[in-house]
């Protein structure tokens, strides 16, 4: 019952809904990686509890030969094996769509649906067939799925195998196992199914460029590159495994060659507030430093991230947003911390937001962030979210280059603290409004008392309005400054675009893909993905050349397009706001769900327009598109 | 305010040097603005004694506090150290952090009762628990300075505020406190007592971890309150006659001498009776539990015991129990830090 005529090859979706606890995500992870080596374009996007055993979990692939990887909600096959989920499992598949579901048990009957072709494998019974132990047997009907995949779906079997050797080469007795469930799985499929099933898939040459990473791993890897020496934090879905992964690199590639010390501090402190205290302690004495937290702990942050503001010390921070607000949905995806963090704690403060869309940014914007902290002497918010950060993503190779300097700013070595009269730490100000710090323990009249009390551009404590207005002035200037070292933002154009839309970090792929759609329609849209806060001169000049401006982002309260509006001049009626803030990984239809409707109303609008113009004998061809 | 005001620095011949030829005066920082006769000025003399007499390079001295009067005291010594005055309760986790990047620096954080006890407990709790090499200065006087007179954690059971409200919650303990968390070094001294004061600040700053000394140190101002008949209280009663409370009246610092093994009352600036307990011939301050047991029953009657308490010298301090290099971190270059694109480009394969 595929949708007749529709070529479905690399163009689909599957799901699998699971337990959690029950050792699916290797399995899950296993499909992903098989469909990336045949060089398909491949998304994996894990949708699981705030649990450790025993709620439903799911994960959700998509395949797309024309590098759409955003997820979509409509999904072709369901793989279903949790009861608890079986009833909303079945009713998602789209009409021609099929189940695969454990026949070791009848199916009731009113789960049936006309519409979806039901492949029952007793995937249960076949387990406790061929293996020992309650453990095994849960295990190994993960992989059995996996090898009825292989065959409906066509996957290289030689390709899921390298895999499982790479995986258990050194373990036989497991390797033989996993071999012999995935053997079932697939003979099972092959002989009571007709297979492959039009959904399937074909080798490809589109991801050989690429790399299967989470953002977290690939950030970890940033920080490694950027030289960072101390890191503190405290544990947080979905930032944990940011400093799972930086422990990992650094006990490969820090230790002391002579005596197998550590080259780094990890340090997991009490709570957020004492993580970051620890960042700019590191960060005051020279090191770079950076703490991973989601919004609930840049909330306890805030103090400290304002003393690091005023007294101007270089603090990185990675805020890998989850849902809010309060405890919110912890494993589910939002963009809602980008006024916390851009103007986070009290007084007058703005802070540098980077936007990474992918890991492969995620690596190159963690090592800008430590050069931009360092040359700005200030905080410095790497703003990632749930999807990037715990989704494999096929994204670009990471790639270092040995020249590269890193930027450490204006910091004075002895010899040039000696050559001065005597230091003063805001004194020296550059043509970016940055003053030159000295470090402890370096030169004796290079000493500077930090402090987050009113102080004068000698550093010294204020309660002058003169003397406090100066320096908080030349913050701002500086701040302000920052936005021309920022990274650009990457606009995409499109002949004769009037619309525009307007993006950050992870929506890039659905709006990719929405633009790509809207263009089907004989829409024109451009497209501005920004990735820096203070924006970049020519954010308003995009905004500014087009009206209207889609503002897409994953929150409730429209901030990307609150943060324009206070920041720009371009009006606010012509910034739309489309937002999509459902926990969910962002998918073109929430973009053009967005879109379309305003469109659809201005061209309702035009017409009738046009309708009372012809009236008059003045008719002109209807504009935009129905 | 004047709190950046800078000392003369004039140089008697005769001034005593270190061994750095240094003199006292190369200790000092600006002057104070606490109020006069505060216990605060006497401990920043004693730790200004103590770095002298230890003869630390002042620049390669690091000293932190957080917020209330004791915090501002940091100005007031090592003019050539950096320093840092972190945010409210919030020092340690900036001394762990600048500890972390450079161990190599001697650090010193100063602290009051309410900056350590009340806001900021959770951070000394784990400061003690990381064991970081750390003179932490606890200038305790059992109220809130800055902000007029509050009680603060450490304020006894009866103790009275300026406004007369009895404080009937129980105290905590810093001595107590760190003892019971596994702290390496434990001391409480007075503000008065600089014999007494200055070799300990010595040994706590040769302390390899976090050495705790409580420094019982008394509010001129927000003490000088007590429905007592001794004479302090006729002065605070003209003064608040002739003045606002803001007035601050001139006193005398309190200097107290007193032999080992004797308990002796010293009379406050409130009129009220503290009693110090010196360390006793048998004392043995290496004993935890005993300690402990010690003081608390000291404590129950009223005693204030203090002296060099408690110290274990072979505990690991944060970077043992990292396994950080020996050198500073802050030292090592990006060479050795990044491991270059060879590295990363062999690793890419890993993720394929």
């Amino acid at each position: 019952m595929a949708s007749a005529g529709l070529d479905r090859t690399n163009d689909f979706a599957f799901k699998i809904g699971t337990v959690n606890g029950t050792g699916s995500a290797s399995a899950n992870g296993l499909l992903m990686q098989s469909i990336f080596r045949m060089g398909i374009p491949v998304s994996g996007k894990n949708i699981f509890p705030s649990n450790i055993q025993g709620l439903p979990t799911w994960y959700e692939v998509r395949v797309n030969r024309d590098g759409h990887i955003a997820r979509t909600p409509r999904i072709d096959l369901m793989v279903t094996l949790n009861p608890n989920s079986e009833e909303r499992d079945i009713a998602e598949v789209v009409p021609g769509g099929y189940v695969v579901h454990d026949s070791s048990w009848p199916l009731e009957e009113e789960l049936r649906r006309e519409d979806v072709t039901f492949l029952g494998v007793p995937m249960g019974q076949m387990c406790v067939e061929a293996f020992e132990g309650a453990r095994a047997r849960i295990l190994m009907k993960n992989i059995l799925y996996v090898g009825i995949l292989t065959a409906l779906l066509d996957i290289d079997t030689e390709v899921v195998k390298g895999l499982l050797r790479e995986r258990f080469g050194r373990k036989p007795k497991l390797l033989d196992s996993n071999y012999l469930a995935v053997k079932m799985g697939y003979d099972y499929a092959k002989e009571h199914f007709e297979c492959p099933l039009p959904l399937r898939l074909e080798a490809m040459d589109e991801t050989g460029d690429c790399v299967l990473m989470d953002g977290n791993t690939a950030a970890a890897l940033g920080c490694l590159y950027a030289g960072a020496t101390v890191a503190a934090w405290y544990p947080i879905t979905p930032a944990t495994s940011l400093m799972d992964r930086f422990l990992a690199f650094c006990e490969d590639y820090r230790k002391d060659r002579e005596t197998g010390k550590n080259l780094y501090c990890i340090i997991q402190a009490e709570d957020e507030l004492a993580a970051v205290g620890m960042v700019l302690g590191a960060s005051w004495m020279g090191a770079r430093a950076f703490t991973p937290t989601s919004g609930p702990g840049i909330s306890l942050m805030s103090e400290f991230i304002g003393l690091a503001y005023y007294a101007e010390i270089p603090a990185v921070i990675f805020d890998v947003q989850r849902t809010g607000p309060s405890t919110g949905m912890p494993t589910r995806t939002q963009q809602c911390d980008l006024l916390l963090c851009a103007y986070a704690s009290h007084g007058d403060t703005k802070h540098l937001l980077l936007f990474p869309a992918d890991p492969s940014e995620c690596f190159e914007l963690a090592v800008r962030a430590f050069d931009l902290a360092d040359r700005f002497q200030t905080a410095v918010f790497v703003l990632s979210d749930l999807d990037i950060a715990m989704n494999d993503w096929a994204c670009p190779r990471m790639e270092w280059d040995d020249s590269y300097e890193h930027d450490r700013g204006r910091v004075l070595s002895s010899d040039q603290i000696d050559a001065l009269d005597a230091f003063y730490r805001y004194l020296d100000v550059d043509e970016q409004a940055v003053a030159a710090r000295t470090l402890p323990g370096v030169n004796p009249k290079g000493a500077y008392f930090t402090r987050g009390s009113g102080h004068t551009k000698f550093g010294r404590y204020t309660e002058d309005s003169a003397e406090y207005v100066e320096v908080v002035d030349r913050i701002a200037r500086k701040i302000a400054s920052s936005a021309d070292s920022l990274p650009e933002p990457i606009v995409v154009s499109r002949p004769e675009a009037e619309i525009g839309i307007v993006a950050v970090g992870s929506s890039d792929g659905a709006v990719r893909e929405a633009i790509d759609r809207l263009g089907e329609r004989g829409i024109s849209a451009d497209y501005m993905r920004i990735r820096a806060f203070p924006f970049h001169e020519s954010v308003e000049a995009f905004l500014e050349a087009h009206d209207p401006v889609f503002v897409v982002e994953q929150n409730r309260d429209a901030q990307l397009r609150s943060l324009l509006t206070l920041e720009t001049n371009v009006p606010q009626e012509r910034l739309i706001p489309v937002r999509y803030y459902g926990g969910l990984s962002l998918s073109a239809d929430h973009v053009l769900d967005g879109v379309l409707p305003p469109l659809d109303a201005q061209d309702a609008e035009a017409t009738v327009e046009i309708g009372a113009a012809a009236d008059a004998g003045d008719a002109k061809p209807k504009v935009g598109a129905s | 305010m004047v709190e950046h005001l800078r000392k003369p620095k004039i140089r008697h011949p005769g001034l005593k040097q270190n061994a750095l030829g240094l003199t006292r005066r190369d200790y000092e920082g600006s002057m104070s603005t606490l109020c006069a006769g505060c216990g605060h000025d006497s401990i920043t003399s004693a730790i200004t004694q103590a770095f002298f007499e230890l003869n630390i390079p002042p620049h390669r001295a690091a000293k932190l506090s957080g917020i209330g009067c004791s915090s501002k005291t940091p100005t007031y010594f090592l003019g050539e150290s950096h320093g840092f005055n972190a945010v409210h309760g919030r020092m340690p986790a900036i001394a762990s952090g600048a500890n972390a990047a450079n161990r190599d620096l001697v650090y010193i954080g100063v602290s009051g009762d309410g900056d350590s006890l009340s806001i900021g407990l959770g951070q000394l709790c784990h400061a003690i628990r990381r064991n970081i090499n750390l003179l932490y200065v606890l200038e305790n006087n059992g109220v809130y300075g800055l902000t007029k007179g509050q009680f603060s954690a450490s304020a006894d059971v009866g103790s009275k505020s300026k406004r007369g409200v009895e404080n009937r919650q129980r105290p905590i303990d810093p001595v107590l406190l760190a003892l019971s968390i596994g702290a390496s070094f434990v001391a409480r001294s007075f503000s008065g007592d600089k014999a007494q004061l200055v070799p300990i600040l010595k040994a706590a700053l040769t302390h390899k971890g976090f050495a705790i000394v409580d420094i019982i140190s008394p509010c001129v101002t927000f003490n000088d309150h007590e429905s007592s008949t001794k004479s302090y209280v006729h002065t605070r009663e003209r003064y608040h006659e002739v003045v606002s409370a803001d007035f601050v009246p001139p006193a005398e610092e309190i200097t107290a001498e007193y032999e080992a093994g004797a308990t002796e009352g010293i009379h406050m600036h409130d009129g009220s009776l503290v009693r110090f307990h010196k360390i006793e011939a048998n004392y043995d301050p290496t004993d935890r539990e005993a300690v402990y047991e010690y003081v608390s029953e000291l404590q129950n009657e009223g005693e204030v015991v203090n002296g060099l308490l408690f110290i274990e010298e072979s505990t690991e301090d944060m970077h043992d129990i990292h396994g950080t290099v020996d050198e500073p971190l802050v030292n090592i270059t990006m060479d050795r830090l990044v491991p270059g694109s060879e590295a990363l480009s062999k690793l890419m394969e890993s993720f394929r």
